[in-house]
């Protein structure tokens, strides 16, 4: 991020809107899909940096964050996200897995189009941070005090200031 | 027919730039930046990268539509995209590309799945830190925009004409005036 400053706005502002901006899904819930891809992505910083967002945003509710990982079907949430968990494992795998029953299952638990959308997005913007991340093999902290410091940080202040903080202090 | 109700007539990501502009605004940025502004990597290079990264990923819509911006850059020569996306190794292009190339599919597998000797080999060929990290970033991004395109069932023309003449438009243009021009449509 801070060694390309031209593509760090776009990435930050991205997630900003996709994560944080305004929708009909809570800040916890698109968390929840944001760290249950990056886990299918074996991502191992962006699962353990977006869960930590997503358990601040849960009532530090780091059981559900890791449940929610491990087999949404069975964890302790809504039909609705569960439903737009299971379209957002189908992207993780390619688009073309999404079927036709994926979104009837998701629009019956009353998932709207925009709802949708944001969660096929997400979804697919988190297959870019992933490999983006793990490919240029990045240093990767493993204190997870310093994960969820930085979580409740990036839950308070957001994505675009948070980095452009970052990116400043290294320069 | 796609998975949301979607404008008529624009296909692939068109449409869902149209749909939601908050988001197609640095979606296009983000296109912009390592597809079209000028660096030390040719425009077609990287639109051939973009172009056998959605090809691995078998998204119709953007391997034709880059498809056609990489031979508008590369004055019309179509057959050496298709030699690029069948087998890069055997195309007539310089070994750099090829090195890059072979990163851009690495990373499709996934972010782990590029090796320190993958990136020695860009490096002794000559490629830069910046050209690079833009090859990771290029091929992660096209990793998004195909499955953004796919996953919403967003419609894919046949024929080939309509693809060139919307990328004529983008290879003069570049990416960043797209979601204005499509909210007029």
């Amino acid at each position: 991020m801070a060694f390309r400053p031209e593509t760090a706005k776009p990435l930050n502002e991205l997630a900003e809107i996709l994560l944080r901006g305004p929708s009909t899904l809570t800040r916890g819930e698109r968390e929840l899909i944001a760290t249950f891809v990056s886990s299918r992505n074996d991502c191992y910083f962006c699962q353990t940096a977006h869960g930590a967002v997503a358990a601040y945003h849960l009532d530090n509710n780091e059981a559900l964050v890791l449940e929610v990982k491990r087999n949404p079907a069975g964890a302790p949430i809504s039909e609705k996200l569960k439903a737009l968990l299971a379209i957002a494992g189908k992207v993780q795998r390619g688009g073309k897995a999404v079927a036709g029953e994926d979104i009837q299952r998701a629009r019956e638990q009353g998932a709207t189009d925009l709802e949708i959308h944001d969660t096929v997005l997400i979804a697919a913007a988190f297959c870019m941070y992933n490999r983006y991340v793990d490919g240029l093999a990045t240093w990767t902290p493993t204190d997870p005090d310093l994960y969820r410091e930085n979580g409740a940080r990036l839950a308070i202040d957001g994505y675009v200031n948070s980095t452009v903080g970052l990116a400043a202090a290294q320069r | 027919m796609a998975h949301i109700a979607l404008k008529e007539g624009l296909p692939g990501i068109r449409g869902l730039l149209a749909y939601r502009p908050e988001t197609a605004r640095p979606l296009s940025d983000l296109a912009q930046v390592p597809l079209h502004d000028l660096n030390s990597l040719e425009r077609s290079d990287r639109e051939l990268i973009a172009t056998f990264v959605s090809s691995l990923n078998d998204c119709h819509y953007s391997q034709t539509s880059h498809g056609a911006i990489a031979a508008c850059h590369l004055g019309g020569d179509e057959e050496l995209v298709e030699r690029v996306k069948r087998d890069f190794n055997a195309a007539p292009i310089p070994e750099k590309l090829k090195a890059l190339l072979a990163i851009a599919g690495r990373v499709q597998r996934g972010g782990r799945n590029v090796r320190p000797e993958d990136i020695e080999r860009a490096r002794a060929h000559g490629a830069t830190d910046l050209e690079i990290h833009d090859t990771v970033l290029i091929a992660a991004a096209f990793c998004m925009y195909n499955r953004y395109v796919d996953g919403l069932a967003t419609t894919a023309p046949q024929d080939a004409e309509s693809y060139r003449e919307r990328a004529a438009g983008v290879a003069a243009s570049g990416y960043r005036g797209l979601p204005a021009l499509l909210s007029q449509q």
